[in-house]
């Protein structure tokens, strides 16, 4: 990176307001899931607040904001696209159960 | 450029257009995001297939004696110790070397923290009531995960602490490849916390 150090001075006003708000979000998680509701409204809610929290890290911390190697984009949509292949992977068991077994009734 | 020496350590090379260390270590965690993901994904096949009642079942927060109070608190030590290792870098960039080193033990220390609350205050309660790999399914995925990110952290205090001594003399050398070890260092820092970020509320709060 080539930055000057105005630029890096700059990026730590940044820092700190991404420090603050993952503290903020992760109290927000906690309340989150102390809320009346249902299985996958909980999942969803938890993990679309982790998903924005990660974001902020990667973005901010681990300086994304300001990468423009097409490589590194590349490299980050490949993990994405297998990390969905393997995320993706339960469903196709469920979806393939021999008869008379449902799901939750195979552990 | 004699033939021991790395190239583009500094100056980004001309097809990945990054510094090479940079490249690399984003490689490795690409491949980091696969581990992790495998055992993320595991989780979902295991809890989605557990029954919703009796044997086998799922373990509620209560039956695994898991507080998110100690799940928060160890969140927010690795949320800190990630500003305190970019701090590190920003102070390189501002050519001190001291206040970096002073920041990198502070993210030491934090991680050291982070281990002991671990130990401590989870792994060995537990471990002491039964609640050991092969009580459940939970269990199994909760310590290979949470044991897998702990050798992660432990890993980490190992580099870190390396950039905090033997290895700081080469900002005397080439101050600017060592900032760029220390920029690498922290892409890994942030992951170990990244990753941290979903086992908090995969682990503790669902």
């Amino acid at each position: 990176m080539s930055d000057t150090h105005a630029d890096v001075g700059g990026h730590v006003k940044l820092y700190i307001a991404v420090f603050v708000a993952l503290a903020v979000f992760t109290v927000l998680t906690v309340l989150a899931s102390r809320i009346q509701a249902s299985v996958p409204m909980h999942v969803t809610v938890a993990l679309v607040i982790a998903a924005v929290k990660a974001s902020l890290v990667a973005a901010v911390f681990m300086h994304l904001k300001w990468e423009k190697a097409t490589t590194l984009w590349v490299i980050l949509l490949m993990s994405a696209v297998l990390f969905a292949v393997l995320m993706a992977l339960p469903t196709l068991t469920t979806e393939d159960l021999p008869p008379g077994v449902h799901r939750g009734t195979w552990g | 450029m004699s033939a021991d020496t790395l190239a583009y350590t500094v100056k980004p090379h001309p097809v990945t257009a990054m510094y090479s260390g940079k490249f690399g270590t984003w490689l490795f965690l690409a491949s980091e995001v696969m581990l992790f993901g495998a055992l993320f994904s595991s989780y979902v096949l295991l809890r989605v297939g557990a029954p919703a009642e009796g044997p086998g079942h799922w373990l509620s927060h209560e039956e695994a004696h898991l507080s998110w109070r100690i799940g928060a608190f160890n969140t927010l030590v690795l949320i800190v110790s990630s500003v305190t290792m970019v701090m590190a870098w920003v102070s390189l960039k501002m050519e001190n070397l001291a206040k970096a080193k002073l920041y990198l033990t502070i993210t030491v220390a934090l991680a050291l923290l982070f281990l002991v609350i671990k130990l401590s205050l989870e792994y060995y309660p537990h471990f002491k009531h039964g609640l050991v790999p092969s009580h459940s399914n939970f269990f199994a995925l909760y310590y290979t995960m949470t044991g897998l990110h702990a050798l992660h952290i432990i890993g980490g205090i190992i580099v870190i602490a390396y950039f905090i001594g033997p290895g700081s003399a080469l900002w005397g050398r080439d101050p600017e490849y060592y900032t760029n070890r220390i920029e690498c260092t922290g892409l890994y820092w942030h992951f170990v916390d990244l990753v941290w970020i979903f086992l908090f509320p995969v682990l503790y709060l669902l």
